[in-house]
């Protein structure tokens, strides 16, 4: 098994160069350069020229791009044009708020989506298998940022039961842990369920699927022939049969979630790094966004690394030899 | 009524299936005796209901969705009347089944041993470390050359032929008295079909089990069976010792079969291709000889109008009088119509 996870370990490293040298090259490609918004605009052409020459602006791109990963592992990905401040350390302030609440989500999809996606699959054709069916039909249909406009319209603003912006209120922040910490969770509240709502829907459906297949396989009904009681045999064979492919799922739902959270943040205004993405593109922000598209391509690539390192071992027959 | 060696007594069973909302006959009126120490075969073309036997006697149907009637007589319990409950304590533990596809019987996320040792959890009050003796004992018994390795692998790091072993010591873990097994070499190729074939008979010999063989391939029958029930559309049509069945076999059908399997002494000849298919359920003729549409030439007149079983000598048996009249077209004394 270490063989496999150190294997598909090692397909990520040339999948992580190209993207790097692709996110080099489209930072190279947008308008701006390094001393954009840090030098006056009236300065002298030859002096900028000159920084530019010892900046190494100059060189061939292959050298530039070295000195680029160079500057990457020492954290140095630039300054923010916006915010005056490094991209480093603006994107370190978000990155939290952004795992606490794609972290929360998760728990609460996988919370809800394997008893429902269980359930539908062993009453299958019955009238809760049909609410549960209906109810994924129609999330599939509605897109996700019209579920959260709709949710925070309601929950939010109607109702007026959670809180509408922001991470944190500004009561709680500066007072105890404890405030601190229920404040923060009752701010992703919300955006959670409305995303883990949302998110169920393919865990559902394929879970359904799995557990109707278990169900007429062959080895279930060697089962049955052994005389194991119909509950066991769904404790034993078809529950676990069903629910090993769903871990793997997991990985691909980090892919999922971030990109979720390009929308949630938006909408509910939560500063994560799917805000700080929307907004560095309509400030055209680039150093931000250059840094934002490395760090969520590295993630996705991350998440089906996770995905694939726990299908094998979960899945006995995955595991190359 | 329980005698010491005919302990499966199954009596004028019929099970129907529902396919648009009604039920339509697989299996119509099966009457079948199984001895301790005897090997009964069933054979028949594809789609004559024999794995319906099979199942029906496990009780694996739905309810919902099938309808049996008759009765099953196993060691003094008619099975047809027990709950799911009921029939656990008999599937496994007194009815052992191997199944036809070893390539899907088995639970692809299991090791073999704790397949093997699940069927001993229901059924054996056996410790932890005797299961796991009894297990390799198994793998052993069935031929497998390494059991301790064996036993810890999964089912797709094994061939189809050790598959159908590993099947083959489920059934016969707890030592039941009946075995089904359901085309249990036709999935392999010829020379694991022999071994497969002496496991079974070796264990037979050991357990004193009746086994229950189906096939569609006479060879297996000619090799293994004691007895030989044919069965056509649903129905029993011939029935008796091997012997009699292959030495002087009646019902058209089982001599249509016979004379379409390939030969030492026919085998230049064109092999004979019996006309037509097994009609599906919804197409069963209500009456007459069910084989009669695949043999034409065989007139109206030949056939019983409810054709009922004929003993022809002691314990063959024959449905139909046609078998009186027939014989092939392109042989002496045919019958045109
Ligand atoms: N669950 C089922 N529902 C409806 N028809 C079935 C079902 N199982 C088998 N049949 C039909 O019953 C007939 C006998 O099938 P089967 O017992 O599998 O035959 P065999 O094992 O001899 O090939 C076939 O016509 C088949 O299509
Ligand atoms: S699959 Fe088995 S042999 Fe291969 S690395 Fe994993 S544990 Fe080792
Ligand atoms: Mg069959």
């Amino acid at each position: 098994m270490w063989k496999t996870i150190l294997r598909r370990f090692l397909i990520m490293i040339p999948e992580v160069i190209i993207l790097s040298i692709l996110v080099f090259l489209l930072a190279k490609a947008m308008p701006g350069d390094p001393f954009t918004g840090s030098i006056n605009p009236k300065a002298d052409p030859q002096q900028i020229h000159h920084l530019m020459k010892i900046n190494g602006l100059y060189d061939p791109w292959y050298q530039q791009y070295w000195q680029w990963v160079v500057h990457l592992f020492h954290g140095n990905l630039g300054n923010s044009y916006q915010y005056q401040e490094p991209v480093t350390r603006l994107i370190a302030g978000r990155a939290g708020n952004t795992l606490w609440l794609a972290l929360f989500t998760m728990i609460l999809t996988y919370a809800f989506a394997l008893p429902m996606g269980v359930f539908a699959g062993r009453h299958e054709g019955k009238l809760p298998d049909t609410i549960i069916r209906v109810y994924t039909y129609v999330t599939y249909c509605i897109p996700f940022f019209v579920i959260l406009v709709i949710g925070i319209w309601i929950f939010g603003y109607v109702f007026g039961w959670f809180p509408t912006t922001g991470s944190i209120s500004a009561e709680a922040s500066g007072s105890g842990w404890l405030q601190t910490i229920g404040s923060r969770f009752y701010h992703i509240l919300l955006p959670g369920i409305l995303g883990a709502l949302f998110g169920t829907v393919n865990i559902v459906q394929y879970l359904r699927s799995e557990v109707i297949d278990a169900k007429g396989s062959d080895y279930v009904r060697t089962a049955r022939s052994k005389g194991v009681p119909s509950k066991d045999i769904y404790r034993h064979h078809i529950f676990r049969n069903s629910l090993l492919p769903i871990a793997a799922f997991a990985g691909y739902s980090i892919t999922g979630l971030l990109n979720g959270s390009i929308f949630t943040e938006t909408v509910f205004s939560y500063p994560g790094m799917g805000l700080l993405f929307v907004n560095s593109i309509s400030y055209r922000d680039y150093t931000v966004i250059t840094a934002l598209v490395l760090i969520y391509g590295i993630l996705n690539l991350i998440g089906t690394l996770l995905s694939d390192i726990i299908l094998s071992i979960v899945d006995p027959r995955i595991r190359i030899e | 009524m329980e005698t010491a060696s005919n302990f499966l007594n199954i009596k004028d069973v019929s099970t129907a299936f529902k396919i648009n909302g009604q039920f339509y006959d697989a299996i119509s009126h099966i009457n079948l005796q199984v001895h301790h120490d005897e090997i009964l075969a069933i054979v028949g073309e594809s789609g004559c209901g024999k794995s319906t036997l099979a199942t029906t006697i496990m009780g694996l149907h739905d309810p919902a969705e099938t309808k049996i009637s008759g009765e099953i007589d196993f060691e003094g319990t008619n099975l047809l009347k027990l709950d799911d409950d009921g029939y656990n304590d008999f599937r496994g533990a007194k009815i052992g089944m191997i199944f036809q596809d070893p390539l899907s019987a088995l639970n692809p996320l299991k090791r073999i041993e704790d397949q093997i040792s699940e069927v001993m959890d229901y059924h054996t009050s056996l410790s932890k470390e005797e299961k796991h003796e009894r297990v390799l004992q198994l793998l052993d018994e069935v031929g497998i050359v390494n059991p301790k390795r064996t036993a810890h692998q999964f089912p797709h790091e094994l061939s189809g032929g050790m598959r159908q072993r590993v099947i083959i010591a489920i059934a016969i873990a707890c030592k039941p008295d009946l075995i089904i097994a359901d085309e249990p070499t036709t999935a392999l190729d010829v020379t694991i079909q022999a071994q497969i074939l002496d496991v079974l008979r070796d264990i037979q010999k050991e357990n004193h089990a009746g086994i229950i063989l189906i096939t569609h391939d006479l060879g297996v029958v000619a090799e293994t069976a004691d007895r030989v029930a044919v069965m056509y559309a649903g129905q029993i049509v011939e029935e008796g010792t091997a012997e009699q069945v292959f030495n002087t076999p009646e019902h058209p059908y089982t001599r249509s079969l016979l004379r379409s399997m390939p030969q030492r002494d026919n085998e230049n000849d064109d092999l004979y291709v019996i006309k037509g298919n097994v009609p599906s359920l919804q197409k069963m003729p209500s009456t007459g000889d069910r084989f009669a549409p695949r043999i034409p030439w065989v007139p109206a007149s030949a056939h019983e109008e409810n054709p009922t079983m004929h003993e022809v000598a002691p314990g063959h048996e024959v449905r139909c009088t046609c078998y009186k009249e027939f014989s092939f077209p392109d042989q002496k004394g045919s019958v045109t119509a």
